[in-house]
């Protein structure tokens, strides 16, 4: 009888990590060919569609935002339908330094909106995430009303419900201006920036840090018994979270020059959950793909029908809820799977 | 005697006017077998909720190799080194069997806190994860989805989970409860095959793992101790035998 040990010799560390269960761990942060795919499309988008480069910036701040969404929610499961607090966060803190002309520099002040908004993440959660399931939810919906009444209160500073109009932004590198009428500039910079973002939260998703989120979404009783501070790991999560929201923000009011209460609204939030959800969370491409659904939808379904497009949107939803608990890549992943031959069944 | 590593000092645990765990004096060695047995609300496992933190004590002290640690909260304790499995499993239901020892194993080594180097950087994780499952007979399955597993499995990564933390002192409650009598016995030889020097305490009903596994054993009744002894001491105390094959008394007590 030989004892459990956890303890190995050289040529047994060689030999076991070669079996496919190791092997699918060391590789699986390993860069796939069609993850450049979306990048590519970004680019091509650019030059195929010149005419429609506002909607294509709108649709990458969006992408922004539901991926500082899945975050929170998809790995960390942090329930919330209050995210646009930190999203408006970040629009106010860029339109008030740009309006009161404090700070201009549009670099520089997605820095200070992150870092504004990543501390309102850091002391909401703080008190915030002692809870769980729907007294959370209703807690982070509570948050954003409490900001956006504010931002509506202290109209001598953000305009009140007429927002902050005409915001003077900097030139990017002090070189590329940014034009309302040909949003060339905005495009790019907000791929950019986006582009950072992207790779900054994928590698925290694969990271030991990343799996420790995930372990707190699958089993938080278990994590306890490992010897994981859950509830530190969450606030960090949640701060991080909500700085990228808050750069999204901070794009959103940088590239239409203005910043106003619905960048704080329940409507705002409700919506980028309905992305993360139509494009399948926890899965870092969900957001993509609901982004792209949705505002595709959105664009169509308004011409189709103006008055009642929100209707083959929420049909579209009760479809997802009732055959595509995943979403859309859910459904993507259903059908690879099926098709691929199982290779080396373990 | 300085090789107790887990000692209570008149521990108890009040649920309002109910008593759930009396005053336990209670000690267990490095390397110990030891059985916890009694019947239904004894308070078994309120016990072990006391020793790993889950819940406060309302009196009485907890330590570790002499430290106290009664006022440490349980991700503390773990750290020092109490590690437990629960009656019901507590898994990562929707991830493989190696990545629910791998998430253990990245707490135990410190790692989990690093948010730049991937997962997939840490080999010497994976690789002592894979040879634990190895230990355990489960590496054909390390790449399975934990739900997809017969309970007895699921049973068993719960246990190579604690085990890869390392612990001086392994609580394991009941840990064959559940597992059909067919599969138990993957449960029994790996629990066999512990390290020896982790002192171990295990809940049970099933009184032939007790007399095959533990070299003392305690009876826990109404929150006390009620005897303690050599397995084949407490198989003689016609008390014990009153209490655990039935309080009419009508069986035949052997001395």
């Amino acid at each position: 009888m030989t004892a459990i040990t956890a303890r190995s010799e050289p040529e047994i560390v060689a030999a076991s990590l070669d079996h496919p269960a190791a092997l699918a761990l060391i590789n699986r942060h390993r860069w796939r060919w069609w993850e450049t795919l979306p990048w590519l499309a970004a680019i091509a988008f650019y030059f195929a569609f010149p005419d429609y480069l506002g909607f294509g910036t709108e649709l990458l701040i969006t992408i922004l935002f539901a991926l500082s969404l899945d975050l929170a929610l998809g790995y960390a499961g942090i329930i919330t339908l209050g995210h646009a607090a930190f999203f408006g966060t970040g629009a106010y803190t860029v339109g008030l330094l740009a309006f009161h002309g404090i700070w201009t520099e549009p670099i520089t002040s997605l820095l200070i909106a992150a870092a504004v908004a990543g501390a309102v993440g850091l002391l909401s959660g703080f008190v915030l995430l002692r809870t769980r399931g729907l007294t959370l939810l209703m807690l982070t919906i509570c948050t954003m009303a409490l900001l956006e009444q504010a931002a509506n209160m202290a109209h001598e500073y953000t305009g009140g419900f007429d927002g902050l109009p005409s915001l003077p932004i900097a030139a990017v590198f002090g070189y590329f201006e940014f034009n309302p009428l040909y949003p060339n500039t905005q495009f790019l910079y907000t791929l950019g920036v986006v582009l950072v973002c992207f790779l900054f939260l994928r590698t925290l998703i694969y990271s030991p840090f990343g799996q420790s989120l995930t372990g707190i979404r699958e089993n938080v009783l278990r994590m306890h018994a490992v010897g994981s501070p859950v509830k530190r790991r969450l606030i960090i999560c949640y701060a991080i979270s909500a700085a990228i929201a808050g750069i999204a923000g901070a794009l959103w009011a940088q590239t239409n020059e203005y910043v106003n209460l619905s960048v704080l609204s329940l409507d705002r939030a409700a919506t980028v959950l309905i992305i993360l959800i139509l494009g399948g969370y926890g899965r870092l491409y969900g957001a993509f793909l609901g982004a792209v659904a949705y505002l595709a939808l959105e664009h169509f379904l308004a011409r189709i029908y103006p008055t009642a497009w929100q209707l083959g949107l929420g049909l579209l939803l009760v479809a997802i809820a009732l055959f595509a608990r995943n979403g859309i890549l859910g459904l993507v992943d259903g059908l690879w799977r099926r098709l691929r031959p199982r290779r080396a069944a373990r | 005697m300085n090789d107790i590593r887990l000692e209570t000092r008149g521990l108890s645990r009040h649920f309002g006017a109910l008593v759930a765990v009396n005053a336990v004096d209670f000690k267990l060695g490095a390397g110990a077998r030891h059985a916890l047995i009694g019947p239904n609300g004894a308070g078994k496992t309120t016990f072990i909720n006391l020793l790993t933190g889950v819940l406060a004590p309302t009196g009485g002290r907890v330590l570790l190799s002499g430290r106290d640690i009664s006022g440490k909260a349980q991700a503390e304790r773990v750290k020092l080194g109490i590690a437990r499995t629960f009656q019901i499993n507590r898994l990562f239901r929707g991830l493989s069997v190696l990545e629910n020892v791998c998430i253990g194993m990245a707490e135990r080594a410190g790692v989990a806190p690093a948010m730049v180097h991937p997962v997939g950087k840490r080999t010497d994780v994976i690789a002592e994860a894979m040879q634990l499952l190895a230990t355990l007979k489960l590496e054909d399955i390390a790449r399975h989805r934990v739900s997809e597993l017969a309970y007895g499995r699921q049973r068993l990564v719960e246990l190579a989970i604690t085990i890869g933390l390392r612990p001086q002192v392994l609580l394991l409650d009941e840990p064959a409860a559940g597992v059909p009598s067919a599969e138990s016995h993957i449960i029994l030889d790996a629990i066999e095959r512990l390290p020896a020097d982790i002192a171990v305490l295990i809940i049970e009903h099933d009184m032939d793992v007790v007399f095959r596994f533990a070299k003392r054993v305690t009876v826990m009744v109404g929150g006390a101790v009620f005897a303690e002894g050599t397995p084949r001491e407490i198989e003689a105390d016609p008390r014990v035998r009153a209490i655990y094959l039935g309080q009419t008394g009508q069986r035949e007590v052997h001395a």
